[in-house]
C-alpha cells in the first residue's frame, strides 16, 4: 500500500514537473566568464523583453566554451581568445565570431596596509608571474612606486586554473613586452605557470586574491571594482602608466576597428596611443553558421541585433567599452551569414 | 602493589582516556559542522532563496528556486535508473543466483561501487552527453543512477536474504510458484529495509556534485523537460563559494545549510526505521 | 537453484532458441529471466566504463606509454602532459589524511567498543554515522571559509615556528595547499575509520579479551595486545577503504589545495590532485591530446581505487561478522 502510494507521488511529481514543458525557448551558450557581469544583465533583460526567450549562459571559462561549441553541447561560446585556424577546423560546423564588447585586465591586489593604487611596469608584472619577482617591496616594483611603503613579504601569485582567454590576453600582453616570458612560457589559454595558487574563473582568482593576504592576481576589470578591490596602473607603449577605465579601452581598440579583419579576430594589447591602457580586449560571441533549427537561429539573431544596439547602453555601467561603431556597421553585415 | 603494576595502571588509564578523547573529538566534528552551518545559513535564510532565480552576476539578492527543482529532478530521474537496476539485481542475487554469476555480479557491483564520482562523470559525458549534443538532466540522473545501484542492489540483496527460510518454504508449500513466493511474500517481508535503503540511496548522491558538472552542467533559469541542463543545490554551492561576491558566499552558507538538513534527515529517519527493526512477518 | 518443476522437455533434439521460449512458459523462468536481464546490465554499464576509459585514452597512452607516470610537466600549449604531479598529490593528501584520522579513529573506535556502555555506543555511532553523510562540496565550504583561515593565520605559523626545521613546514604559507587538503580529508573518512573498525572489534570473541584479562593485563593491555591484533585484518580493510574513498575525494581537495601541479616536499605548498584536475580542465581539454591525457588519469585513479577496494573487501570479510544490515559506503 505504502509503496503505490509512493508510487503515485513520484509520478504526480514527474508529471508536474513535465508540465513545465510548455516553456520558453531555451538556449544554451557556455564561455568566458570575463564578460560574464555583463552577458548575464543581457540575457536577463532580454528575456524580460522577450519572454519566451531564455539564454542560458554559463561562465565555464573560454576554453570551455570553445571545446563545448566544437563537440556541439551547447549552442554558442564565448571567449576573450580568438579561436585559431586549427579550432575552428576542428568544429563540427563553421563559426564567427561577434565582438561584444571591450574589456580591461587588470593587475589586482591584496597587500594589507596599502590601498595605495599601485604603478605596474611590463617587466615587473612578468618577473612577479615568471617567479623571479618574489616580494612586494623588490626594486622592480619599488622602483615605480616611490612613495607607498611596500612590505618584505612574499607575493602570492594567483592565476586561472581553467582555460580562459583572459589568461590568453595577459599572457598576450606579456608575450608581447617580455622576451623571458615569451620564450619560457608564451601566450595562450592554459599554460604551464612557472608559479601560483590557481582559481576557477575569473571569480575563483577573485575570491582568491580577496581572502589571500600579500596576493596578486589578473582579472576583468569589473571583478576588481564589483568587489572593491585595489587595482594597478599599467605602463603603455607610450610610457604612461594607465589605469583601465572605458577612455583607455576605448582609444586601445581606437586603431584596430578601423582595420577591422572580416573575422572579427584582432590581438589589441599592447597597442601604440598615449592614452590607451594596454592590457584591453575584444571578447566575442562564437555563433556557428549554419543553424537546423530556425526557432534558434532567429532566436540568436534577434539577440545579436537587440545586443549591438539596445544592448549597448548596458556596458558603461557595468565598466565594459561600448563597441565602436565601425565594428557595429561591420557586424550587422555580417549577421546575415547566419543561416 | 609492586610499582610495575602503578605504572601499568597508570598507562592502562591515560590510554583508555585518550580514546575518549578521541571519540569526543570525532562527535564535536560532527555538531560543530553541523552548528556552524545551521548558524550561518540559518541568518541569512529567507523566503527568496526558496521562491526567486539567481540575478545576474554582482547584483545582490534572489535564490536558489531552480536549484532545488533542479536537485529534486536529477534525485527523480537518478531512482529511476538506480532503484530498479539494484532491486531486481538484489532479488536475482537473493534467490536466482548460480555461484559463478552470483559472484560475477556482486564483484562488478562492488567494482562500480569504488569508481570515483568524477570517473563516472567521464563516462556520463561520453555516453549520454556527446551523443545527445548537449547537456542535460537525463545525463546528470544517469551519473547519479550509477552510483545509487551498488548500494540499492547489496541492500535489496541482505534484507531478502534475511527473510527466513520457514516464511519462503510455508509458501512453497502452500503450492505458490517461485515468484509468486518472491513477490507476495518475500519482497513485502523486506520492503521496509528496502525502502529505507533506497532512501539512504537517494540521501548519498543528493550531495554529489562532481559528476554533475559536466552532465547537469548550470542552469540559470528554470530547466524544462528532462533534456536540458539544470541547475542543482550541490554545483551552485560550489560556484557561489569559489567566487568573491559576499552575497554570493551567504547564499552558499544557506544552500548548504539547506542541503545539509534534508541529507541528515532522510540518513536519521532510514537509520531509527532500520534500528527498530525489519518490520516482523504477518501471522 | 530453479527449485520450480522441469518443464516437460519436448521429445528430440530441437535447437536452443525454440526450447528455451517453451521453458518461459512458466512464470518462474521469465521472473528468473528479467531479475538475470537486470542484474547483467550492471555487469554490461561496469564494462563499458572500463571499456570507454580504456579506449579514449589511447592516443594518449600510445605517445607518452610509461612516462606519464614520471614527467611532471603538466602544458596543454606544448601538449606535454605527465602525470606525476597529480599522482603525487593525491597520494600525499591520502597519506596525510590518513595519518591523522587512523590513530583518532581507531582510538575512538576502541572506546566505542570496549568502554563505553551500549547504549551510549549505539547513540555516539549513530552520529558519527551521520557524518560519513555529509556531503563533500559542504566539507568544501568548511574547508574554504574556515580551515583555511585558521591555518593561514595561525596553523601554518605555528607549524613552521616549531618544527620549520623540517622541510615539511617550509615555503610560503597560503593556508590552501596540501596540509589544508589532508586535514579535510581526514575529517572525510574518519567515519568509515571508526565505524568499520568498532564492528571489527566487537565482532573479536570475548573470550580473548577475558583470557588476557584473567591473566593480570589491565584493560588497557588486554584491549591493545590483544583484541586490536586480534582484529587487525578489518582494521586494515577499514584503512584501506578509508584510502580508496579519500583518493577519489574530488570537490572538498579542489576548493583547499591551491590547483597547481607541482611536486613539493613542504605542505604549506599548493598542489593538485587526479580529480581535482580532472573536474577543472575536462569540459575544457583544448585539444584531443588534452582530453585523451585527463581521462587516462581517470583510469589510473579507477585502478588505483579498484585495488584497494578488492584489498578491503578480502581484508573486512576475514574478520567481521557477517550480514550487517546497514551498508558501510
Amino acid at each position: 500500500m505504502k509503496k503505490i502510494n509512493g508510487l503515485l507521488l513520484y509520478l504526480c511529481l514527474a508529471l508536474g514537473v513535465c508540465t513545465r514543458a510548455q516553456d520558453p525557448m531555451l538556449v544554451n551558450g557556455a564561455g568566458a566568464t570575463f564578460p560574464l557581469p555583463v552577458y548575464s544583465k543581457w540575457f536577463d533583460e532580454y528575456h524580460k523583453a522577450h519572454p519566451g526567450v531564455q539564454i542560458n549562459y554559463q561562465s565555464v571559462g573560454s576554453g570551455a566554451g570553445i571545446r563545448q561549441l566544437q563537440s556541439g553541447t551547447v549552442d554558442f561560446g564565448a571567449s576573450d581568445m580568438p579561436m585559431t585556424d586549427e579550432q575552428l577546423g576542428q568544429a563540427k560546423v563553421p563559426v564567427q565570431h561577434f565582438p561584444t564588447v571591450l574589456g580591461a585586465v587588470v593587475p589586482t591586489y591584496n597587500i594589507p596596509g596599502v590601498s595605495a593604487e599601485l604603478n605596474f611596469t611590463p617587466d615587473a608584472l612578468a618577473g612577479i608571474y615568471l617567479g623571479t619577482i618574489t616580494k612586494w617591496n623588490d626594486p622592480a616594483i619599488a622602483g615605480a612606486n616611490s612613495g607607498v611603503n611596500l612590505p618584505s613579504s612574499d607575493i602570492v601569485v594567483a592565476h586561472r586554473s581553467d582555460g580562459s582567454g583572459t589568461t590568453f590576453i595577459w599572457t598576450d600582453y606579456l608575450s608581447k613586452v617580455n622576451a623571458d616570458w615569451k620564450s619560457k612560457v608564451g601566450r595562450g589559454a592554459s599554460v604551464n605557470w612557472p608559479v601560483g595558487l590557481g582559481g576557477k574563473g575569473n571569480e575563483g582568482v577573485s575570491g582568491l586574491v580577496k581572502e589571500t593576504p600579500n596576493a596578486v592576481g589578473y582579472v576583468e576589470l569589473i571583478y576588481a571594482i564589483q568587489n572593491n578591490m585595489p587595482y594597478g596602473r599599467v605602463r603603455n607603449a607610450a610610457g604612461s602608466f594607465m589605469k583601465a577605465d572605458l577612455n583607455g579601452v576605448t582609444a586601445a581598440a581606437a586603431a584596430a576597428a578601423k582595420n577591422m579583419p572580416d573575422d572579427f579576430r584582432v590581438s589589441i594589447t599592447n597597442p601604440e596611443g598615449k592614452t590607451a591602457y594596454p592590457i584591453s580586449s575584444f571578447t566575442w560571441l562564437l555563433i556557428p553558421t549554419k543553424i537546423s533549427d530556425p526557432v534558434k537561429r532567429d532566436t540568436l539573431k534577434g539577440f545579436l541585433k537587440w545586443m549591438m544596439t539596445d544592448g549597448q547602453k548596458f556596458t558603461e555601467p557595468l565598466s565594459y567599452a561600448k563597441l565602436p561603431k565601425e565594428v557595429v556597421e561591420k557586424e550587422m553585415k555580417a549577421i546575415a551569414k547566419i543561416q | 602493589m609492586t610499582l610495575r603494576l602503578r605504572w601499568r595502571k597508570l598507562v592502562s588509564g591515560i590510554m583508555l582516556t585518550c580514546t575518549g578523547a578521541c571519540a569526543f573529538v570525532a562527535v564535536s566534528l560532527l555538531f560543530f559542522i553541523l552548528g556552524y552551518l545551521v548558524y550561518h545559513g540559518g541568518r541569512a535564510l529567507n523566503w527568496d532563496f526558496f521562491t526567486k532565480l539567481p540575478t545576474p552576476v554582482g547584483e545582490t539578492g534572489g535564490g536558489m528556486a531552480n536549484a532545488i527543482l533542479g536537485s529534486a529532478k536529477l534525485l527523480l530521474l537518478a531512482s529511476l535508473v538506480g532503484v530498479p537496476i539494484g532491486f531486481f539485481g538484489g532479488v536475482y542475487l537473493a534467490e536466482f543466483g548460480g555461484r559463478t554469476t552470483g559472484f560475477v555480479v556482486r564483484y562488478t557491483t562492488d567494482l562500480l561501487n569504488g569508481v570515483p564520482s568524477i570517473v563516472i562523470g567521464i563516462f556520463a559525458y561520453g555516453i549520454v552527453v556527446l551523443p545527445f549534443k548537449h547537456f542535460s538532466a537525463l545525463a546528470g540522473g544517469f551519473a547519479l543512477g550509477l552510483m545509487m545501484i551498488p548500494i540499492t542492489l547489496r541492500s535489496t540483496e541482505e534484507f531478502l536474504r534475511s527473510v527466513p527460510r520457514s516464511m519462503r518454504e510455508a509458501a512453497l508449500a502452500l503450492g505458490a510458484s517461485r515468484w509468486r513466493t518472491i513477490a507476495t511474500v518475500v519482497v513485502p517481508a523486506a520492503y521496509r529495509g528496502i525502502l529505507t535503503a533506497v532512501l539512504l540511496a537517494v540521501a548519498r548522491v543528493a550531495g554529489e556534485t562532481a559528476p554533475l558538472l559536466f552532465t547537469a552542467f548550470n542552469n540559470r533559469f528554470w530547466s524544462s523537460g528532462w533534456s536540458q541542463p539544470t541547475a542543482s543545490l550541490p554545483v551552485m554551492i560550489y560556484t557561489y563559494a569559489i567566487a568573491p561576491y559576499e552575497d554570493w558566499h551567504r547564499q552558499a552558507w544557506v544552500a548548504g545549510a539547506v542541503l545539509l538538513s534534508l541529507v541528515l534527515l532522510a540518513n536519521i529517519l532510514a537509520r531509527t526505521a532500520l534500528a527498530r527493526g525489519i518490520s516482523a512477518p504477518r501471522a | 537453484m530453479a527449485a520450480s518443476s522441469h518443464v516437460v522437455r519436448a521429445p528430440g533434439p530441437i535447437a536452443g532458441p525454440r526450447a528455451f521460449l517453451r521453458r518461459l512458459r512458466s512464470g518462474d523462468e521469465i521472473a528468473h529471466l528479467i531479475t538475470l536481464c537486470f542484474a547483467a546490465s550492471v555487469v554490461l554499464v561496469t564494462s563499458l566504463l572500463v571499456y570507454e576509459l580504456w579506449v579514449d585514452s589511447a592516443l594518449a597512452r600510445h605517445k607518452f606509454g610509461w612516462h606519464f607516470f614520471f614527467t611532471s610537466v603538466w602544458d596543454p600549449i606544448a601538449e606535454q602532459f605527465g602525470a606525476l604531479p597529480f599522482i603525487y598529490g593525491t597520494l600525499v593528501t591520502s597519506a596525510l589524511g590518513l595519518l591523522i584520522a587512523v590513530p583518532l579513529g581507531l582510538g575512538a573506535a576502541i572506546f566505542l567498543s570496549e568502554l563505553a556502555p551500549p547504549r551510549i555506543s549505539d547513540g555516539l555511532t549513530f552520529f558519527i554515522d551521520l557524518l560519513a553523510a555529509v556531503p563533500s562540496v559542504i566539507y568544501g565550504l568548511i574547508g574554504v571559509f574556515i580551515l583555511v583561515p585558521i591555518l593561514r593565520n595561525f596553523g601554518e605559523p605555528s607549524l613552521k615556528a616549531t618544527l620549520g626545521f623540517l622541510p615539511l613546514f617550509q615555503g610560503p604559507m597560503y593556508g590552501v595547499g596540501f596540509l589544508a587538503a589532508g586535514i579535510v580529508l581526514a575529517v572525510m573518512v574518519l567515519p568509515f575509520i571508526i565505524s568499520v573498525s568498532r564492528e571489527v572489534l566487537l565482532s573479536v570473541p570475548r573470550e580473548q579479551r577475558e583470557a588476557a584479562l584473567a591473566l593480570g593485563a589491565t584493560r588497557w593491555e588486554a584491549t591493545w595486545k590483544v583484541v586490536v591484533p586480534f582484529a587487525r585484518t578489518g582494521i586494515f580493510g577499514s584503512i584501506f577503504l578509508a584510502l580508496a574513498r579519500a583518493l577519489g575525494e574530488t570537490m572538498a581537495v579542489t576548493m583547499v589545495i591551491g590547483n597547481n601541479p607541482q611536486v613539493s616536499a613542504s605542505l604549506f605548498a599548493p598542489g593538485y590532485s587526479i580529480a581535482a584536475v580532472v573536474a577543472n580542465e575536462f569540459t575544457e581539454a583544448t585539444g584531443d591530446l588534452h582530453l585523451q591525457a585527463l581521462i587516462e588519469l581517470g583510469l589510473v585513479l579507477f585502478l588505483i581505487t579498484f585495488l584497494l577496494n578488492g584489498l578491503a573487501r578480502l581484508l573486512i570479510l576475514t574478520t567481521s561478522r557477517r550480514g550487517s544490515a546497514v551498508e558501510v559506503a
